[in-house]
């Protein structure tokens, strides 16, 4: 964590994107509402929050798959250029602005190679060098030169991602996993300053979304490309992050380094944690219980130690809790915990733990 | 092997035989009364029972024995089939044979041999045939064909109104050859132009559109610039046509019966053929130029943006890649190569008139690219030698008059032996005669792509 804090400390003065007073309506719902956050250069940025906050919504934002209906996209390039996002349109985005992106459900080519997968990723450069095609189509060496660069680009990204013994299969016959590590691939191949990740970690296993997190240091580390991303798999977004949005219902409620966030009683009342402090609430209103129950026994253990780390870390605000969650969780519980001890008690608890392990 | 379906083929019969029998006493029961009597009215009104019970028996027997046939050897065979292929699959893919790896080349070299070929077998006045309907007419379809591969088989964008650029083109050569008396030679690359031009011009108000509701539009297109052709009397003389129009020259030396005719510098005997034979060469050469320009585009970023397009325009977006220009380009493109074999058809026929243009040109160009595989050239031009040569030859089946009778014209048929050719293509080889996909670069060894999972592009 040190080395992240370290990070994030120096490149504290230069944003490479700033979000100001972002809003998006579709007709009369509001999927952003005055919305501001800054990607530090350099930086793994996370933007978490529950389903239909309006983290993908905020990406396609930023890379101009939507215009937004108000608020402004500053991208400050390396070299010092700035373009207004909201003004570009989305092809220019990548091609002058630098940012790329990946989507949620994987937009591969899936009838071309993975390696033509990552050639045309580099049009753009391959096109200035075939002279737009036409000194290209004459043979020229020029363009021969670029291809070949071309392709060992894609040549080093294939290795990196471990696909370099199926680069010459249809995108479309990989697995899941390696399909996701391509289309990040592809997205790096364009040169960006900015990648945008939406959920890269769907749907992969463990072992699978640990390379990736190791994917993405790598890229933070080697190329100094800043990494935006959406992600609900906390391992990795607590992992790798150097900073953290939370979002709820298109309005930032939290934002900042990982353990600040996770310790935001907001954001564990809107998202992480609300299981931890409804057992902690439930303890508090119910005795011991005396029954000779020995499973009841270990449940009222459990829930001691759980109360205790609680309030090791911080002890749950009360005041933010109902604010920014209102009563969809609550009373729900509060019924419960004013039932006598015992198995009621502990079914509801269990109850209350699968959902927030679902969203998680 | 034998001895094993030895035992199942006997087996077979009993069965096959009673299928058949069941199959005869259905047909019986259905036909007795539908063909076996027929009932007539005499001049007087009064009906007439007439029995055919020998047309009867040649019905059932058809079906018996057809059930039979089908039960005792065709479905064995075919149970065979589907063994042997499923076993064979496990067993690597043995090397293609010397004859399919250099297809191309071979097909090449066939192509420039022929004339010469076809002269020898049939002398100089026989072979105006062979090489004008046979050669030249499918070789002006393949390049349409690889023309409209561009937009359609590479880029994805369904483009029902073709012919259009073909009508450019040739108009294009027609009208300013009759009216500023300018040569083929400077008129071939500026019908490109022009029909290039015109492609830009369709592709901008279709950008938006993808799928049916791209086709529609450019299937109005297409009547667009028929109608314009005959309606705009005052230059196009309107369903009149551009008659007499100028001859292509070989470098200058026009195909004339005059002291500077072809054949009288060259000292040859004077015939039609030579010209049919420069044509020949001609349009081989632009077919090959077309092929030539698509198989270097495909390597190039351009051609691989066009092949993305289809498979995911967004995607395509988000890295960076214009789609409007490139949908632009495609249209331009595979337009040019429309306006080369335009003008070029305009050289060869000496009249254009808008009856040349009609929509279902446009449907046989991009059934020909359908049937063919798309993306594919070779399969391509296999479909056009199979769809024109097929309807060409029709013509030549003039032995059928003595089966079918004086009255049968074999090439009024050409439409029904066309669609249920398609219909068959298309339920055995779904994605035309060749469904891979060759991939425009490789890393290691070069893989074929399965059908399977190349798309077809949504527009």
């Amino acid at each position: 964590m040190s080395t992240t804090q370290s990070m994030s400390g120096q490149s504290e003065m230069d944003p490479i994107l700033k979000v100001e007073h972002l809003s998006m309506k579709f007709g009369g719902l509001v999927a952003i509402n005055d919305l501001n956050l800054e990607v530090k250069r350099g930086d793994i940025t996370a933007i978490i929050g529950p389903n239909g906050a309006g983290k993908t919504t905020v990406f396609n934002c930023i890379t101009g798959f939507y215009k937004p209906t108000g608020g402004m996209l500053t991208l400050a390039r390396k070299n010092g250029e700035k373009y207004l996002l909201e003004r570009l349109p989305d092809y220019l985005i990548t091609h002058k602005a630098r940012v790329a992106r990946t989507f949620q459900n994987i937009r591969l080519f899936p009838g071309l190679t993975p390696l033509e997968n990552l050639l045309v990723a580099q049009h753009n450069a391959l096109m200035k060098s075939s002279g737009y095609t036409i000194l290209g189509l004459l043979g020229l060496p020029g363009y021969k030169r670029a291809s070949a660069a071309a392709t060992e680009k894609a040549r080093f990204w294939l290795e990196k991602i471990n696909l370099i013994d199926r680069a010459d299969d249809p995108a479309g016959d990989l697995p899941y996993g390696a399909q996701r590590r391509l289309e990040i691939a592809r997205a790096m191949c364009t040169d960006p300053e900015l990648l945008c990740l939406d959920e890269p970690a769907a749907g992969l296993n463990p072992r699978e979304s640990a390379q990736l997190n190791k994917l993405l240091l790598d890229i933070r580390d080697e190329t100094g490309t800043s990494v935006l991303l959406i992600e609900h798999d906390m391992a990795v977004v607590m992992e790798i992050s150097d900073h953290v949005v939370v979002l709820e219902y298109g309005t930032k409620i939290s934002d900042g380094q990982p353990e600040v966030v996770r310790n935001d009683p907001k954001v564990i009342a809107a998202y992480l944690g609300v299981e931890d402090e409804e057992i902690a609430e439930l303890i508090e209103e119910v005795d011991t219980p005396s029954v000779a129950d020995p499973t009841d026994l270990a449940v009222a253990h459990l829930t001691k130690e759980a109360v205790a780390e609680i309030a090791q870390e911080q002890p749950p605000a009360q005041a933010g809790g109902p604010k920014a969650k209102p009563a969809r969780k609550k009373p729900a519980a509060k019924p419960t915990s004013s039932q006598p001890a015992g198995k009621s008690s502990r079914t509801s608890a269990r109850a209350k733990k699968k959902p927030s392990e679902g969203s998680k | 092997m034998a001895e094993l379906s030895k035992p199942r083929l006997d087996s077979v019969f009993p069965s096959a035989i009673r299928e058949g029998i069941i199959a005869g006493m259905i047909a019986f029961g259905l036909f007795v009364l539908i063909i076996g009597f027929r009932t007539d009215q005499n001049i007087s009104n009064e009906p007439i029972l007439t029995q055919r019970w020998g047309l009867l028996f040649i019905m059932v027997a058809i079906a018996a024995v057809g059930r039979f046939l089908f039960k005792a050897f065709i479905s064995p065979w075919l149970t065979a089939r589907i063994r042997a292929r499923e076993s064979a699959k496990v067993v690597e893919a043995p090397e293609p044979s010397f004859f399919r790896r250099n297809f191309s080349r071979l097909a090449i070299v066939f192509l420039l041999v022929y004339p010469v070929f076809i002269v020898s077998m049939v002398g100089m006045q026989g072979s105006l045939k062979w090489v004008d309907n046979f050669g030249i007419q499918i070789l002006i379809y393949v390049m349409l064909a690889w023309g409209l591969n561009i937009v359609v088989g590479l880029a994805g964008l369904l483009d029902l109104g073709y012919v259009a650029f073909y009508a450019v083109g040739a108009y294009s050569y027609a009208l300013l050859s009759t009216y500023f008396g300018l040569s083929f030679w400077l008129l071939l690359p500026l019908a490109g132009i022009f029909a290039a031009t015109w492609g830009v011009i369709l592709g901008f108000p279709v950008l938006r559109l993808r799928g049916d509701y791209l086709a529609i539009v450019t299937l109005a297109f297409g009547e667009i610039i028929r109608l314009v052709l005959v309606n705009w009397t005052a230059v196009t003389k309107g369903t009149f046509g551009v008659s007499g129009i100028a001859k292509a020259t070989l470098f200058g030396i026009p195909f004339t019966s005059g002291k500077d005719g072809f054949a009288a510098i060259f000292g040859l005997p004077l015939s039609s053929a030579y010209y049919k034979i420069f044509l020949y060469y001609l349009i081989l050469f632009l077919a090959l130029l077309t092929a030539w320009v698509t198989i270097r585009l495909r390597r190039m970023p351009v051609g691989r943006a066009w092949e993305a397009l289809r498979e995911d325009e967004i995607a395509c977006r988000s890295l960076g890649i214009n789609t409007t220009t490139t949908k632009l380009t495609a249209f331009a493109t595979g337009a040019m190569f429309g306006g080369f074999a335009g003008s070029f058809f305009a050289a060869r026929q000496g009249f254009v008139s808008p009856e040349s243009f009609v929509f279902l040109e446009s449907a046989v160009i991009l059934a020909i690219v359908v049937l063919g595989g798309m993306g594919s050239l070779i399969g391509i031009a296999v479909a056009a030698v199979v769809m024109i040569g097929g309807t060409e030859i029709l013509r030549e089946m003039q032995f059928l008059k003595l089966i079918f009778g004086p009255s049968f014209t074999p090439e009024l048929y050409r439409m029904l032996i066309f669609g249920l050719a398609m219909v068959t293509v298309m339920v055995w080889k779904p994605r035309g005669f060749v469904g891979n996909r060759e991939p425009s670069a490789f890393l290691h060894k070069r893989k074929l792509i399965s059908g399977a999972f190349t798309k077809e592009g949504h527009g």
